[in-house]
């Protein structure tokens, strides 16, 4: 009975009250693990082999092994060869931009000229001009055969203008795993902060919860330091939960291990709590739970579309790489992949933590002037 | 009936309390004892100012003026000291979401920083076969029992229960007199609002009406009746030995039932 009031027993408290309750609440788990997981799951399916290129052969073409042309594109990955189609269906679907090209290849038979005839799609994009700059490779190659047996019988030397010297360097592939599950990490971090810190505390507020509270002896910092250990708590658990799944299912490349992890869950930390404030925000402008939800997506889809979630912001336009390179999702999903890929420590990505600490000083600045407790 | 002590030691003096919202007067200089070990009601109309002058008391508002000590502890200076000595049970307030009644009794031990067994608590109230039941199942009479349980955690020496009977049947209400009583004869001294004239009669030592921002009167049930009869008042129908909720009781039985 003498013994002295611990604030910390009281924070500890709540912090396993709220754990407790995020854990048996559908919307957390769903938002914080389901959602990236299945992310992932389809982009890591769909968005694994690059480009492909549809090529509908025409009828008649020459497809034997002695037509260069023909064997060439055919050892080519990106192309993809359609034989069986008919000669209006390829054209309708050329037109519809199903298929990319029509080519009509005549035999080959030298000193005679082959006879290609190609046909593009304005509907099908940048893809022509891929195949066009594949095709032109193939007769470049082509001519330079033929020159070269031309050459044996002379001693007439043509000059050399172009000394052609490829080499590929070996790398770390990058997949596209390694794109997409900081995205999603990301993106998992920002809904739990920004929804789940809304709702817990706009209900808690709504259900005279804290009222209750503070008819007993605890302090209002041990209330909001509670509830933001158990979000950091089930946050982190579900960041390692899917960087694990990641990893060991769909071959994430960690390449510190253990330590690129650490790092990662540290980042995780840093962006929820910004997140948080965001909630904290939220939950104080809302007058009701049906008004959080809009609320809400007023913060997180402009960072879920234009973070670099799904694709690099290098994608866009300038003007609107000037709009990503404000958000702060942008900069924590920078630095997870610096982490995660380039194997960067926290040290080598200043830059971004910089800017996400500006974002955390002013969004709790405002949360600090919007946030109700009654 | 309950005899306090006859030494009727106050155990909360308010004095000319006011409390202003913006112009509005809620609560317009209320003074009052409430005394060691007696069961107090505070008695009014909607709007009267009772769940204002209580929850100042409660330390849970701020008041505009006036003077309030609560065991000994001035409000004003040492609002955590009577938070750690007074339990609450708010109108209407909901509890942590998701949690059952034992992980809740968990919550609060540690708000007060006491521990106390989740079972020794509902035990306490008749609520052990709930322990693994969310609030938000309980009955309508559970509800409010469980809601008592946690404010006799940290041992208080005064409850305070803001209409903890609106809404139930008359044997859930009967129940949770008894309850009540209970608790005042363990030594709590509990101020109660209440609806219910006969609730107050039968459970409060002593009763304050407030109308208006102001008391109007304050005594035991038993004086403010026979003093109204005694200046000639007389009810216009016969009062006969039982009413109809004595009907109601007798037909259906003094059990009280769950759910």
């Amino acid at each position: 009975m003498n013994k002295p009031y611990s604030n910390t027993k009281a924070t500890l408290a709540i912090a396993r009250a709220s754990f407790r309750s995020i854990l048996r609440s559908p919307s957390a788990v769903v938002f914080t693990l389901a959602f990236p997981l299945i992310f992932i799951i389809v982009f890591a399916n769909i968005g694994g082999g690059g480009m492909s290129i549809d090529v509908g052969v025409a009828k008649g073409s020459d497809t034997s092994a002695s037509n260069p042309v023909y064997m060439a594109l055919k050892k080519n990955k990106i192309m993809h060869l359609i034989n069986d189609q008919t000669a209006d269906e390829m054209s309708k679907n050329l037109a519809k931009g199903n298929i990319d090209a029509i080519l009509d290849l005549k035999p080959f038979a030298p000193p005679a000229a082959m006879t290609v005839h190609v046909q593009y799609s304005q509907a099908s994009g940048d893809k022509g001009s891929v195949l066009k700059s594949a095709l032109n490779n193939i007769f470049y190659r082509i001519q330079s055969e033929e020159l070269k047996r031309i050459q044996s019988y002379t001693t007439v030397q043509v000059p050399k203008l172009i000394d052609l010297k490829e080499e590929t360097i070996s790398g770390r592939p990058y997949k596209y795993i390694d794109f997409i599950l900081p995205g999603q990490l990301g993106f998992s971090l920002l809904s739990s902060g920004v929804f789940g810190t809304a709702f817990v505390f706009l209900s808690l507020r709504l259900t005279l919860v804290i009222k209750r509270f503070f008819a007993t002896p605890v302090k209002r910092y041990s209330i909001v330091l509670g509830e933001a250990i158990a979000r950091l708590a089930f946050s982190l658990l579900g960041s390692l939960f899917i960087i694990l799944i990641g990893h060991y299912m769909f071959g994430f490349t960690l390449i510190h291990g253990v330590t690129t992890v650490l790092n990662m869950l540290v980042l995780s930390a840093i962006g929820l709590i910004i997140f948080m404030g965001f909630g904290f925000t939220v939950s104080g402008i809302a007058k009701n739970e049906s008004s959080v939800p809009p609320l809400s997506n007023i913060i997180t889809l402009p960072q879920f579309l234009l973070s670099g979630t799904f694709f690099s912001i290098t994608a866009f336009p300038n003007w609107l790489q000037y709009i990503s390179k404000v958000l702060p999702l942008t900069h924590l999903n920078d630095a997870m992949r610096k982490v995660a890929f380039e194997g960067a420590g926290l040290g080598d990505v200043t830059h971004q933590l910089l800017i996400l600490f500006a974002w955390f000083i002013g969004i709790y600045a405002v949360a600090v002037k919007t946030f109700k407790w009654e | 009936m309950h005899f306090y002590p006859m030494t009727k030691q106050p155990i909360i003096t308010v004095n000319n309390l006011v409390k202003n919202y913006g112009d509005f007067a809620a609560v317009k200089g209320i003074s009052f004892e409430v005394y060691e070990g007696e069961i107090f009601g505070l008695l009014g109309p909607n709007g009267a100012g009772k769940t204002t002058t209580l929850e100042i008391i409660e330390t849970l508002r701020d008041k505009t003026s006036g003077s309030i000590i609560v065991d000994g502890f001035d409000i004003e200076t040492d609002a955590d000291s009577i938070k750690k000595r007074i339990g609450v049970q708010l109108q209407a307030a909901g509890y942590y979401p998701n949690l059952n009644l034992s992980e809740l009794i968990v919550l609060f031990s540690g708000l007060y920083g006491i521990d106390k067994t989740p079972m020794e608590m509902l035990e306490k109230v008749a609520l052990t076969d709930k322990a693994k039941a969310k609030y938000k199942d309980l009955s309508g009479g559970q509800k409010q029992r469980f809601s008592i349980a946690t404010t006799l955690i940290n041992n208080p020496r005064i409850i305070f229960l803001d209409e903890p009977t609106t809404g139930l049947d008359p044997q859930a209400r009967r129940n949770l007199w008894d309850l009540i009583r209970e608790i005042r004869d363990q030594g709590t001294t509990v101020v109660i609002t209440t609806h219910y004239m006969d609730e107050a009669e039968v459970l409060c030592d002593r009763v304050a009406f407030v109308d208006g921002g102001h008391i109007i009167g304050i005594d035991t049930p038993d004086h403010f009746i026979d003093e109204l009869v005694a200046s000639g008042f007389e009810r216009k129908k016969q009062v006969k030995l039982a009413n109809l909720e004595d009907v109601f009781i007798n037909l259906t039985g003094k059990e009280w039932r769950e759910g």
